[in-house]
């Protein structure tokens, strides 16, 4: 009754609609686009930019646009196979590793099967291994074991426990009970619990994310080697530090065009799955 | 051994033949990643691998206690990371609206032409890592936060430009032609059909790509494109263990921070 009041008494003000504003209370919607402004103002002010190197630049970044249109291949064809290989292996690699590893980790964190004590441990190895960014965690690595592209392959494998455990292991808490509940009442033990209730409930989600995770290793191996830790990235380093914009925009076609293939493939392989 | 006998039927999952294929494909896959591992271990000095538990603890032993005075120095730092990952997301954020749009199947102005196009800007921009991109652009406009900035905007792009033009894809068409129903125009279908669809998840995709570029941003100093990476890069070169350290251990508070906020957000808008 009250309502209809009020939208009688806004239609006599004006007969012309407007649209509800997305944050009801003024107070907050003011308040936060001030603060928004406030921050803006602070934030743009503390940048110190050199304009006259910026417009030097220019030029060069006309250069490297252009360099698209002739990409060198040949000139470091050895440095440029070896590394791309290297890049792919390690992907390949990791990306095996990781998933043999983060299946007990995702079964351990999932808040239906494992006991508290091994749920919280297995939350921490996969919050640790996603708060630290990949090049932090490969520079460690490097220091440790040394340059080459088993650091690289250390580094890939924990940031797709981190990946692959957290999502597989929502994946399992979402799953449905009445199958599990099934399966454990003809008197099956704990493994075959898990491979005839669970397994087959995951087993789609699994697999995609596992594709998905390979196309991030790839595209994370191809920095690695920044930090001394094997695949293209070196190669791409040198190339960018002696201003061969040839040699490093081949070298960017490559990986889009590796990355594109895999997203390619990887649509084929979850559309023949389901 | 019993489906052979054929005297106690036994159940199972599979027909003979799909467990071989299945059984085969596994093989090829356990195939192919020994041959990596062997490529990976031909170029590894295992000698150097034995050793690495002596070196983690002489490393660890060097870095503890982390040097908490040098904290002074690094709040300009912190603040800069931060200023690089909340521009750096806005930017993208303005160009990747246009560029969703004109991707989305439902929204763009032709399919043949203009879609294939946008398509292929979100690949390339996706399929370069935001370190990538800090390396061409120190190169192009000078160190510092500029090149940061614009480097975390490039690789933002394509990621928030194709989860909105997925979602795009997905909005109730009824709405859309209730309003068109009406008689507006194509600019007033997208404002009062489209948008208010859109908006909950273009908030929770903001919000998502923040989080990760905060986390970006703390490792893009290490090619000079500003930020805490920068300290990071000089202590590391001086072996000041004890700084690293304390840097590590900021970064890792700061993205547990900007996690936490993040999901906050998210909660607040679904």
């Amino acid at each position: 009754m009250s309502e209809g009041q009020s939208v009688a008494d806004a239609a006599t003000v004006s007969r012309v609609w407007r649209k509800p504003p997305a944050i009801e209370r003024p107070w907050l919607r003011y308040g936060l686009l001030v603060l928004t402004l406030v921050y803006l103002y602070f934030a743009v002010g503390s940048y110190d930019i050199n304009w006259e190197r910026v417009s030097q630049g220019m030029e060069r970044g006309w250069k490297f646009i252009s360099a698209f249109a002739h990409p060198d291949f040949v000139s470091r064809k050895s440095d440029f196979i070896e590394g791309m290989t290297e890049s792919i292996i390690m992907t390949v690699t990791s990306t095996v590793i990781g998933i043999i590893i983060s299946i007990p980790i995702a079964l351990g964190a999932a808040s239906n099967l494992a006991p508290v004590p091994i749920y919280l441990f297995c939350r921490a190895i996969i919050a640790l291994s996603r708060a630290l960014h990949e090049i932090i965690v490969a520079i460690l690595m490097v220091a440790i074991f040394g340059f080459g592209p088993l650091a690289g392959v250390i580094t890939l494998s924990f940031a797709t426990i981190g990946f692959l455990s957290k999502l597989l292991a929502e994946d399992i808490e979402a799953m449905d009970k009445t199958q599990a509940e099934a399966i454990k009442s003809t008197g099956a033990s704990w493994l075959q619990w898990i491979n005839y209730a669970v397994q087959p409930q995951v087993m789609p989600r699994l697999i995609g994310l596992s594709i998905y995770r390979l196309d991030i290793n790839f595209r994370e191996s191809a920095v690695l080697g920044l930090v001394g830790a094997g695949g293209i990235g070196a190669t791409l380093n040198t190339a960018f530090d002696r201003y061969e914009f040839d040699t490093a925009a081949a070298i960017i076609i490559t990986i889009i065009v590796i990355v594109m293939i895999l997203e390619y493939s990887s649509s084929i392989i979850r559309g023949w799955l389901q | 051994m019993s489906d052979t006998t054929a005297v106690k039927p036994e159940w199972q999952r599979r027909t003979t033949r799909k467990q071989l294929m299945i059984w085969f494909g596994w093989l090829v896959l356990v195939a192919i990643f020994v041959a990596c591992w062997i490529y990976i271990s031909n170029r590894t000095e295992w000698f150097f691998v034995f050793d690495a538990p002596r070196i983690a603890a002489d490393i660890f032993g060097r870095a503890t206690p982390p040097r908490w005075s040098y904290m002074e120095k690094l709040w300009g730092p912190l603040w800069d990371t931060l200023n690089v990952a909340t521009i750096g997301t806005v930017v993208s954020l303005v160009f990747a609206v246009p560029v969703a749009f004109l991707a989305a199947r439902n929204t763009t102005p032709s399919v043949t032409f203009i879609r294939p196009l946008a398509l292929f800007f979100i690949v390339a921009s996706r399929s370069i890592n935001s370190l990538i991109w800090a390396l061409l652009l120190v190169a192009i406009i000078g160190p510092g936060i500029l090149a940061g900035t614009i480097a975390i905007a490039l690789r933002s792009i394509g990621f928030c430009a194709k989860l909105l033009y997925e979602a795009i894809e997905e909005i109730n068409t009824d709405q859309v032609e209730a309003i068109t129903a009406t008689g507006a125009s194509r600019a007033q279908v997208m404002a009062f059909g489209i948008v208010p669809q859109i908006m909950p998840a273009f908030a929770g995709i903001a919000v998502f790509r923040w989080d990760i570029n905060i986390r970006e941003s703390t490792v893009l100093g290490l090619v000079g494109a500003g930020g805490i990476g920068l300290q990071l890069q000089g202590s590391l070169n001086t072996l000041a263990w004890p700084q690293v350290a304390l840097i590590l251990l900021v970064i890792f508070i700061a993205v547990i921070i900007s996690e936490w906020v993040s999901a906050l957000v998210r909660r607040a808008i679904i």
